[in-house]
């Protein structure tokens, strides 16, 4: 796949305060690549960095193959969305969608064209006379993505673009994104905090922490072998169980921690092998089985329940056995109550390792 | 695809790093050049007064207003201070400062304290009223004094405070009112309702709210109230010229005697060394509290 | 809560009525009845003392026929839309460029703003003494060699306004320049992006989206410094005390000098309606376009 997008060695500081730290990252012609990551792990400032709307201390930004490092935002080919989706109040849709079109020069009717075909798109063709503030929010994403499609970009860029929307919305306007790109297929960077959007939208994830990526994936490959435990503490909802204790290399590798004992048949080392060492071991609360499964599970153990949350498709229960506390997603039909002792499993293959001290993936 | 993270590509030719930016750039030049010739202009005045005041009557007769001091003279402030002539008298305006502090004090306070009191009624005990009652006190902030003067005139005369501090204290206190009604309405509207109205179920009433709670919490707007009327109050003319009688005129009204007063000959030196001690204490609180100023003619700014 | 109805709901809240009364007071007595009062009396022929002998509008008639009040419309109006011309634009461009990231902020701010903590008598005096023409500018320039430099605003009649207008703008235009700074970090930094993304130069980004979006700002600043331009009266008294003649008279001192100089109360209350009459003319419209449309 040729790339669309490459940053190599991207590094960017204020005074003293490295906020990027040698980047690399390649993003493929019309793929979909989502940086994810809590607030100020720098997934906005690598945004704007590709954007050029902040000046980089080291490093070089190419895109469509050509060096934009020192270019203008309006020169490098991208178009770009923003959280507060910065209209301009004062114009109407059609004049937000043009003025920039209008200042580069170009042909009253080729504008109309352009603007006409991405409000057709959009679906916005209604709204064209009216001002931002007589829309909803919905829309005025909708008239703000449009305004990045006039300018006939080969990538876009999205600052957390939903994130100001409710809930429903925001469902709907990711499907509508996800429509869109499948439509036009150009290269997109879409900046968002929140793990659904990035699941679903997604390509693959970067995910980023302390100005680094600390995983660039497909959501399947983030979602199962997590990287480090941070990103597996990070991806899923409830969140990973993590177990304190250590591995015991040799014929029949086993996890032992406090109060049990783990075979590890079947988990698929890095390195091929088990090494002896302190560890964690994570397992996902969709990846435990109780009742009957359980019996017929590698790994059993007993706890006694003491919160239930019946969310309908399915229903979380959390347990205590011995010190450890665990999530468990049941089936919604599942009939527990607190106080129940029941007991659950899990299979090693499903689960995760992590080396104690760099809580990277073993 | 994903171990391309871990390989660190070559740099490739071209562009790489910072961009190269002039600190002498055309843009720098312009902005910079503007604003330190701006900021000269606006020092100038403030300059010449201090040199001015510096200077014998001598060199001021031969020379540039804009040259620094030959021999640098204190004799112009002692004369400002405890001599200077208003037409009147000939205690200088030292006998105004304290004029002015005598109407400072009780009138930043009593000004401050109503209007908190005032701005929490209205923020957290309304009441069937009450805000019509504050609007009309904001418009009334826009209402030209000259059309309320007399009647107060006549009020002062009534109630025996006409001529002296406590009418003139009053006056402050109500054309004060406005402005920093609004200023502690807002920022006690600000205040978390669930704080004040935890407080009510736990049993406590307006006056042990508004001590307890509201007022350790507002330290910052007591501040920029007072900041605001410290100013205000010291840099009045008007009220100070129509509600006092002579002797107990505050400073700038004294200030303007000794300039403006047609006997004698102009003493300039004088004269700016007076006006300078005069803006003393107002430049003084506003360098010292930076921001808070700021904050304090915004909030007043917001409605006038 | 619910017992208090009936008999008892007078005292419901009683603590905040009595903490209230300084202001309903005020409100009442001082801004309603006292505005009332100088109207009303403004039909009388009061002379040194209030009187009930009503006149009609001969106070008016006089006052319009009153050179010296005809001079200070004159001299506000010139003061007043040149000030505000001015102290917006240089107010709103000295704010872009203090918006423009750069060093020392603070210090700069600090320094275009100090005048305003300054009272109009101190400014009046300071400029007084800089424009003096024996010693300050014009006796500079000359005594650099332009014999005939002529520059002595505050003894021209002709043009004493406009050495009025230099202190009054040296004062007040770093307000407008905070306020306009206060509206600018007021506009979302997407803004800006989305300007830089779309190419639109600087200057147009300020001029057809920024200036736009502070509308309320502008206004807000407009009505500040028109209410502050009709009260204008320390400035005149300590910088021309009105002079030279009756050249640089202003309406608020035609109001003081009536009432509290001349013994003419009956002008000073009409004169003072009528500086009433064109805050009403400057100040209801901008209150129903900020508050009145919110209401419904």
């Amino acid at each position: 796949m040729q790339a669309s997008i490459s940053i190599k060695n991207l590094s960017l500081s204020f005074g003293a305060l490295k906020v990027l730290k040698d980047l690399n990252l390649e993003v493929g012609q019309g793929e979909f690549l989502v940086l994810l990551g809590s607030s100020g792990c720098g997934k906005s400032t690598l945004l704007n960095c590709i954007a050029g709307l902040l000046d980089i201390t080291e490093g070089q930004i190419f895109i469509g193959g050509r060096n934009v490092t020192w270019a203008e935002p309006s020169k490098r080919g991208i178009g770009m969305v923003f959280q507060s989706y910065a209209l301009y109040p004062q114009m109407t849709v059609a004049g937000n969608l043009s003025f920039g079109l209008k200042n580069a020069g170009l042909p009253k009717a080729e504008i109309k064209e352009r603007v006409d075909r991405a409000a057709k798109v959009l679906q916005i063709e209604p709204l064209l006379d009216r001002k931002p503030a007589a829309l909803s929010g919905g829309q005025r994403q909708r008239a703000a993505i449009g305004r990045a499609l006039v300018r006939d970009a080969d990538v876009f860029l999205f600052d957390e673009p939903l994130s100001n929307l409710d809930a429903k919305l925001r469902a709907d306007l990711r499907v509508e994104i996800k429509q869109l790109h499948q439509k036009l297929r150009n290269t997109m960077i879409y900046v968002t905090h929140d793990q659904i959007e990035a699941m679903t939208l997604a390509d693959r994830i970067a995910i980023m922490r302390g100005g680094q990526i600390l995983q660039l994936d497909t959501p399947h490959e983030i979602y199962n072998r997590p990287a480090n435990k941070y990103v597996a503490d990070f991806i899923g909802s409830p969140t990973m169980n993590f177990f304190d204790g250590k591995i015991e290399s040799g014929e029949d590798p086993r996890f032992h921690t406090e109060g049990h004992s783990f075979p590890l048949h079947g988990y698929n080392f890095r390195s091929g092998a088990a090494v002896s060492a302190p560890a964690w071991l994570g397992i996902r609360p969709e990846h435990m089985v109780s009742g009957a499964e359980a019996e017929n599970a590698p790994i059993r153990m007993d706890g006694v329940v003491e919160l239930v949350e019946p969310l309908g498709s399915d229903t979380l229960a959390r347990l205590t056995s011995g010190s450890h506390t665990l999530w468990i997603r049941m089936d919604g039909q599942a009939e527990v109550a607190n106080g129940d002792r029941i007991t659950v499993g899990f299979d090693a293959a499903r689960a995760n390792l992590f080396e104690k001290t760099s809580e990277n993936r073993l | 695809m994903s171990d391309a993270l871990q390989i660190p590509t070559p740099p490739a030719a071209g562009p790489s790093g910072r961009k190269p930016g002039k600190i002498l750039s055309r843009r720098n030049i312009f902005i910079y050049g503007t604003l330190i010739l701006v900021s000269l202009y606006y020092l100038l005045p403030l300059y010449v007064m201090v040199v001015t005041s510096l200077k014998g009557m001598p060199e001021i007769r031969v020379g540039n207003i804009f040259a620094p001091p030959v021999e640098i003279t204190f004799q112009p402030w002692v004369k400002a201070w405890a001599e200077a002539c208003t037409g009147l008298n000939c205690d200088g305006l030292s006998r105004g400062f304290f004029n002015s502090v005598k109407i400072l004090v009780p009138s930043v306070i009593l000004s401050i304290a109503i209007a908190s009191v005032n701005g929490y009624a209205l923020a957290n005990w309304r009441f069937k009223g009450s805000e019509t009652f504050f609007a009309i006190l904001i418009v009334g902030a826009f209402i030209p004094y000259q059309v309320m003067i007399y009647p107060i005139v006549i009020l002062l005369r009534e109630a025996g405070l006409y001529g002296g501090l406590t009418g003139l204290v009053i006056v402050h206190t109500i054309f004060g009112m406005p402005i920093l009604t609004l200023l502690f309405r807002n920022y006690f509207s600000s205040v978390p309702q669930e704080l004040f109205k935890a407080a009510r179920v736990d049993g406590a009433g307006f006056w042990s709210i508004y001590f307890r709670i509201m007022v350790p919490m507002s330290l910052p707007i007591f501040v920029v109230a007072m900041i605001l009327q410290v100013t205000g109050i010291w840099n009045d003319f008007l009220f100070g010229v129509i509600y006092t009688k002579p002797d107990l005129y505050p400073m700038t009204v004294q200030l303007n005697n000794i300039v403006n007063s047609t006997q004698g000959v102009k003493e300039y030196n004088v004269n700016m060394a007076a006006t300078i001690l005069t803006g003393l204490v107002p430049l003084t609180i506003y360098f010292l509290s930076g921001k808070l100023f700021v904050r304090g003619i915004a909030a007043g700014a917001v409605k006038g | 809560m619910a017992a208090a109805t009936g008999p008892a709901r007078w005292h419901r809240n009683i603590s905040a009525k009595i903490a209230a009364i300084p202001m309903i007071a005020t409100a009442l007595v001082i801004f309603i009845g006292g505005t009332a009062w100088t109207v009303v009396y403004s039909f009388t022929n009061s002379k040194l003392l209030p009187r009930e002998k009503f006149v009609g509008l001969a106070q008016y008639e006089r006052l319009w026929t009153s050179n010296k009040w005809l001079i200070s419309i004159e001299n506000l109006a010139i003061y007043g839309i040149l000030s505000l011309i001015f102290a917006l634009v240089i107010g709103f461009f000295l704010a872009a460029l203090l918006d423009q990231k750069i060093r020392f902020e603070d210090t700069f701010r600090t320094v275009l703003l100090y005048p305003f903590a300054l009272s109009f008598i101190v400014t009046g005096l300071a400029w007084q003494w800089i424009l003096n023409p024996d010693f300050g500018i014009q006796h500079v320039v000359r005594s650099l060699g332009f014999e005939n430099f002529a520059f002595d605003p505050l003894y021209n009649p002709d043009i004493v306004i406009y050495g009025v207008l230099i202190a009054g703008l040296w004062h007040e235009t770093g307000l407008i320049m905070c306020l306009m700074l206060a509206g600018l970090r007021g506009i979302d930094e997407d803004i800006w992006k989305a300007s830089r993304i779309d190419g639109i130069p600087m200057w147009k980004t300020y001029l057809f989206i920024v200036i736009p979006m502070m509308r309320g700002i502008f206004i807000t600043a407009i009505v500040l410094v028109t209410s502050g331009i009709i009260k204008v009266y320390d400035l005149i008294v300590a910088q021309t005390g009105g002079g030279p003649g009756i050249s640089s008279e202003v309406p608020a001192k035609y109001v003081y000098d009536a009432m509290f100089l001349s013994q003419n109360l009956g002008q000073g209350f009409a004169a003072s309606t009528m500086m009433l009459l064109t805050v009403i003319i400057v100040v209801v419209p901008w209150a129903y376009l900020e508050f009145g449309g919110k209401r419904t």
